[in-house]
């Protein structure tokens, strides 16, 4: 089989398949960061953008791959999957796709490497683009921020799909023929959303600022850790550097020939590629409300703009903090603490005192084991803090991993075993109330029309009551302090929340209060042939009105 | 050769007819793509890089992947925009179908014009449905973008069959093969037209060939 594929053919082959899979690999991970991706054409080829196309490449994340696939290439039995999975901030999480790079043993012999088998894969990996933002897991990336984050983890093996629970699907992204096997690439999708909306949540709330060890019980006890779809530079302070191209210092200018195929040219220079060291420190961004970076690669220009900060809105920020390095000792355990650079929080209200403490977000920063050395306060951490709006947070606050346990809104808890102390749900002033009163809510359950010879006297009177009961019942929960959705409270000097709690429990309409022993029923039916003659002398007024409603 | 014909359907509302069309349209685009050719001595060549960006839709819960050429986005919102005004004016039910046609030139002698030979032609019928709640629009905002995926994977699935591609060109050639006139991407030469069906279902009113970048009446 080798014999008949020159060696210069087997090693540009085995070149593209690891290229490949290493932009593939990039490709799934950017697709899931949550933002979009926007990156250049150039007529020029720039001899670094392999399959002619302009894909990024995230360091941590060809690092990550290159440590999967462990100087291996895709072969029949190994196959080299990435698996995307969703963490709440509960910490539930599930998995959502696979996605398979695989290898068969159906060669296509005839097919020419350097040309063909190229360009195939060229075209596959744009099938790959398209197909990144058509399966469900794209839109939950799209919105990942505080409720939940997606994650991935790269292994090398066998494919394992139990975790994507019953009745996923799989979709083909496509295959191409080798000389030596046909490369396949796949993915298979869970499409049973549903076990977080049946979930019982009696846990009690979470103390602020507790370390949560992220991986549950793995039932594939793997070394690749997960990762969050989420990306920052890397520490560039501490001096680790990841090389921002393959640390091969390969180049791919590829030249093509018109001619017939015999006289296939293919040349790949081995340029003496000039790494920049991450050029960083002055485009560092440390995410503030989680949105801001951007990252200086030689070839790329993609840019992610910083958010706007203090808007507080629960929709707004997609974390970017992005785990790379891990702690050789504790594979499982995500963040490696005590490293400098790291992110302060973006609170939600700034003039919302302790409760900014609740809007902290994933964070990280990489240090792969090496010790925090430098200083904390970095020039570039104090200059963007104090860009940001609110200025106040420190670096220091993150040095360790803490994680936003929020509640996000309509989330189906029972809200008894719940206090609202440190969490901030929006409409929590309703929901209580509507469970509370749902009973007593003479909406729902009209009264009963009562045998009694005042009815409309009874029914008032029910009113009344169960509108007494209802004000009672506000007093079962305890809401120490309430951060209303959506409000800011620059503008007014009375905010949001004190309205709602000075409206909470407004008095009761003085009509549905009639004293009982003031009128009667009596008197009310006496009074109704007066009122029904005035009534009748202003027909013409109501029937011109029921006009203007039809 | 014969011409590979596929053939796409989609039921939209009527705010939803350019983006659904796009979303089609730059997707087998991007497939059909390439990076600018540079030849060099000896008839080889090199290949410009390609550039990527994602679309989100403003009526359809729905992202595409398009490459990133704002004169190949122009050409087709004007061609997509002219088919949307011609559907709103026809009366008709809201029938039509587009139809993006990659072709090669076969030169020939004089007197006789240049040949278009179409090798790949997609085709996207469109039916154009009105409705009358927000509830129903919300419903349909995401069932059309359920079915785009679906689309989306069909023209995948084609295009990974890996069929009959033009020869890649000498550099004498390459304007029969590849549309050269974009700055930043090279795109297979390529048509787009639309037809309005009325209720009968032939084709009626007008046929517009809508010609983009290629030379026919020489």
């Amino acid at each position: 089989m080798e014999t008949d594929l020159s060696s210069q053919d087997r090693k540009d082959l085995d070149k593209f398949i690891k290229f490949f899979a290493l932009k593939t690999v990039q490709v799934i991970v950017q697709a899931r960061l949550g933002e979009k991706i926007c990156t250049r054409s150039s007529s020029s080829p720039t001899g670094s953008d392999w399959f002619n196309l302009a894909i990024k490449d995230i360091p941590e994340v060809t690092h990550e791959a290159k440590k999967a696939l462990s100087g291996q290439l895709p072969a029949v039995g190994r196959s080299m999957c990435v698996e995307i999975s969703l963490k709440t901030s509960e910490g539930d999480s599930m998995e959502l796709e696979i996605w398979c790079l695989e290898m068969n043993e159906r060669c296509d012999k005839e097919i020419k490497v350097s040309y063909t088998v190229y360009n195939r894969l060229s075209l596959l990996l744009k099938s790959l683009l398209a197909i990144t933002r058509v399966t469900p897991a794209y839109r939950l990336s799209r919105k990942q921020g505080h409720e939940y984050v997606i994650l991935y983890r790269i292994y090398f093996g066998e494919v394992q799909l139990n975790g994507l629970g019953e009745g996923f699907q799989t979709v083909r992204v496509g295959t191409v023929g080798t000389p030596v096997g046909t490369i396949s690439l796949s993915c298979a999708y869970r499409i049973n959303l549903a076990f977080m909306s049946t979930r019982q949540f009696e846990r009690t709330p979470p103390i602020m600022g507790i370390i949560i060890d992220h991986f549950v019980d793995r039932p594939y006890p793997s070394s690749s850790p997960m990762h969050p779809c989420n990306y920052r530079t890397a520490g560039e302070e501490v001096g680790v550097t990841y090389p921002s191209v393959e640390d091969s210092q390969e180049v791919c200018t590829t030249s093509f020939s018109t001619s017939p195929p015999s006289q296939c040219v293919f040349t790949v220079t081995k340029a003496h590629f000039q790494t920049p060291t991450p050029v960083v420190t002055d485009t560092l961004r440390v995410p503030l409300a989680g949105l801001a970076f951007s990252h200086q690669l030689s070839s790329s220009r993609l840019s992610y703009q910083p958010a706007v900060l203090g808007l507080g809105s629960a929709d707004l920020a997609y974390p970017i903090v992005f785990t790379a390095g891990l702690n050789a000792t504790h594979p499982h355990q995500l963040m490696v603490p005590g490293k400098e650079g790291g992110v302060p929080f973006t609170p939600n209200q700034p003039a919302h005192g302790a409760q900014a403490d609740q809007e902290r977000l994933m964070t990280h920063t990489p240090s792969d084991g090496i010790h925090c050395a430098a200083t904390p306060t970095s020039s570039e951490d104090t200059e963007t803090v104090s860009n940001s709006s609110e200025g106040r947070a420190s670096p220091h606050d993150v040095l360790e991993t803490v994680f936003a346990r929020k509640v996000g809104a309509f989330v189906n808890k029972p809200m008894n075993q719940v206090t609202l102390t440190s969490l901030d749900i929006p409409f929590a002033m309703f929901a209580p109330k509507n469970l509370e009163l749902e009973d007593t809510d003479p909406m729902v359950n009209p009264p009963e029309s009562p045998g009694t010879t005042s009815p409309l006297h009874g029914s008032l009177h029910s009113d009344g009551s169960s509108g007494a009961s209802s004000g009672n019942n506000h007093d079962d929960f305890v809401m120490i302090d309430f951060k209303p959705a959506f409000s800011k409270d620059d503008i007014l000097p009375m905010d949001l929340g004190t309205f709602y709690r000075e409206f909470q429990n407004p008095p009761q309409l003085s009509s549905l209060s009639i004293d009982i022993g003031a009128q009667s029923m009596a008197e009310d039916l006496d009074s109704l042939p007066e009122k029904l003659a005035v009534h009748e002398k202003n027909v013409r007024e109501f029937d011109a009105f029921v006009e203007t409603l039809q | 050769m014969n011409c590979r014909s596929e053939v796409l359907e989609v039921s939209v509302e009527g705010r939803q007819v350019e983006e659904a069309l796009l979303a089609v349209l730059h997707t087998v685009l991007l497939h059909r793509s390439t990076g600018k050719f540079h030849y060099k001595k000896e008839g080889t060549y090199s290949i410009g890089t390609v550039g990527i960006q994602d679309v989100d839709c403003d009526f359809i819960d729905f992202t595409y992947v398009r490459v990133s050429s704002e004169e190949l986005d122009r050409a087709l919102r004007k061609a997509v925009g002219e088919f949307k005004d011609a559907l709103r004016n026809s009366g008709g039910d809201g029938l039509g179908q587009m139809s993006l046609e990659f072709y090669q030139k076969k030169k020939s002698r004089w007197p006789f014009s240049d040949e278009c030979i179409p090798w790949e032609v997609w085709t996207v019928k469109v039916h154009v449905v009105a409705l009358a709640t927000e509830q129903e629009r919300q419903i349909c905002r995401e069932k059309v973008g359920e079915k785009l995926c679906e689309k989306i994977i069909n023209i995948v699935e084609v295009m990974n069959r890996h069929e009959y591609l033009p020869k890649m060109p000498t550099q004498s050639e390459v304007d029969n093969v590849f549309d050269t006139g974009l700055p930043d991407v090279q795109p297979y030469l390529y048509k787009i037209s639309f037809q309005i069906t009325d209720a009968l279902g032939a084709s009626v009113t007008t046929t517009v060939r809508r010609l983009i970048k290629d030379t026919l009446a020489l």
